[in-house]
């Protein structure tokens, strides 16, 4: 369907701002990143997961593992939905008393996360679960929150958040899409 | 590829899919393959989906390999041989279906020894049914897991050439790899005594030959068949001594065929009649890869016909 641009929320040097200030945010939280893993969430995570990465081996000086969940096998709303592929999760390491930090580009109604988390204690039992962001739009369903947020933006439930990342889409841009009133967006 | 959509659809022959459609299955096997490698081999995707064995003919490999591939993916699974089922009291098929239905199963995988039993089951039934082999007619899960296991090895399928070595006539597991074999751009040979090839194999497209020693030499993958002497009361060859020498897959004969050469074999074997002991068990031999990968494409199609349905 298409949508009509509502307004465009980032812009490539907001993000890249943001994605740094998160670096710095995690690393003043986890006390430096010696035991942190990064895992991305398919697909948009997991270039956002790489780029944190990036950032926290620049500062850090040396390299955070990273690693890939695809949570379609856990998701509680695949009746109904049109059938989706199937992706690899690709975990670097044991998970065993690690502080994860899941990575995400929209925090919505949170199932996702909820599924993500359920995906990673099959791997082992993380020291803590952590939850990092680009965007947090709001409307939670489930009682999940991030630790760390790019930028809030209030949406209404018939707008939809679109993510562009250059490793996916060719730029990088968060823009609201509008919807139809009375209708719930994905 | 875009999406394809295979909910409730029923998986009764290699015949029924399109090229794109098997490519398509095929490229959706690596995360379930993944999920059988970890320490916990579980994922809660189909959860509450209730999978029904209805196997009227003996299986060990085929049976297992589902309920291992449903119990992956947390469905329950039931199995039913028809030994112990009521079909012994004179059950009819259609009633022993529709009696499953009535317990709200969402898939039947069917193994008969008639071909056609499991498109019947599937006019009767809403749920989809999945065939595990219809007589001589077709074995479809088999194909797709023998392909998977070629573009696995040999990384690509389309131009490589396959030789299928044994009962062709009689060879269901042969057929439904013809078929997708020559769907995906393989060439194919098929290999046997004269009493094993069936009349008109041509006109599927592949080679046909009685000289073993000869058609190794093109061969990127040779899948041997078991065989069985008799069949329907024929005999079809003097002696199982006299069938190994010319059809057994020794290493003088692998070592006709290129370097790097598959030797498959859908399993069981019979060691030392068509295939030599050391032969199975040696560095070409596929034959243990094609089981693993047996149970990461049965979770491939559980997931693609019951995924979200």
């Amino acid at each position: 369907m298409e949508r009509r641009v509502k307004a465009q929320a980032m812009d490539a040097a907001a993000m890249q701002r943001g994605l740094r200030r998160i670096a710095h945010e995690i690393l003043e939280r986890n006390r430096g990143a010696t035991n942190l893993v990064l895992i991305g969430i398919r697909t948009r995570g997991v270039p956002l997961a790489q780029r944190l990465g990036e950032h926290l081996a620049h500062i850090e000086g040396h390299a955070v593992p990273i690693g890939a969940v695809d949570i379609t096998l856990y998701r509680d709303d695949l009746k109904g939905r049109r059938s989706r592929p199937v992706h690899s999760t690709d975990i670097p390491c044991s998970l065993a008393a690690k502080d994860v930090v899941l990575v995400d580009d929209v925090l919505y109604t949170g199932r996702s996360i909820r599924a993500a988390m359920d995906a990673l204690t099959d791997f082992g039992r993380p020291q803590s679960i952590q939850l990092a962001v680009l965007v947090d739009r709001g409307h939670r369903e489930l009682p999940i929150r991030a630790d760390y947020v790019g930028k809030n933006i209030p949406t209404a439930r018939h707008e939809q958040v679109s993510v562009l990342l250059a490793e996916v889409d060719g730029r990088d841009a968060v823009t609201i899409l509008e919807g139809e009133p009375g209708t719930a967006a994905g | 590829m875009s999406t394809m959509d295979f909910r409730g659809r029923d998986l009764l022959g290699i015949e029924d899919l399109t090229a794109d459609e098997i490519r398509y299955i095929l490229d959706a096997v690596p995360p379930f393959k993944e999920i059988s490698e970890r320490d916990i081999k579980k994922v809660p995707t189909l959860r509450g989906k209730t999978i029904i064995n209805l196997f009227f003919e003996p299986s060990t490999r085929t049976r297992t390999s589902f309920e291992i591939a449903g119990k992956r993916l947390s469905a329950d699974v039931i199995n039913i041989s028809v030994a112990t089922s009521s079909v012994s009291k004179g059950e009819s098929l259609r009633d022993t279906a529709e009696n499953l239905q009535a317990m709200q199963a969402d898939v039947l995988v069917v193994r008969h020894s008639a071909a056609g039993v499991p498109h019947l089951l599937a006019r009767y039934l809403p749920s989809p049914v999945i065939n595990a082999g219809d007589g001589a007619h077709e074995h479809p899960t088999q194909a797709l897991l023998d392909l998977y296991t070629l573009q696995e090895k040999l990384g690509t399928l389309a131009g490589h050439t396959v030789l299928i070595v044994g009962d062709i006539a009689a060879s269901r597991v042969a057929r439904s790899n013809m078929l997708a074999m020559r769907k995906l751009g393989m060439q194919v040979c098929v290999c046997g005594p004269r009493t094993m090839l069936p009349v008109g194999i041509e006109q599927m497209g592949v080679e046909c030959t009685s000289d073993f020693d000869a058609a190794m030499q093109g061969a990127d993958a040779v899948m041997m068949l078991r065989i069985q002497r008799e069949r329907h009361g024929e005999v079809l060859f003097p002696s199982l001594q006299e069938y190994a020498e010319r059809y057994c897959l020794t290493t003088e004969r692998l070592q006709r065929a290129k370097s790097g050469v598959l030797v498959m074999h859908p399993g069981p074997m019979n060691r030392g009649v068509e295939i030599a002991p050391e032969v199975a068990d040696g560095i070409e031999s596929v034959i243990l890869a094609q089981v693993t990968n047996g149970v990461a494409v049965r979770m491939a199609l559980l997931y693609l016909l019951l995924g979200g349905s």
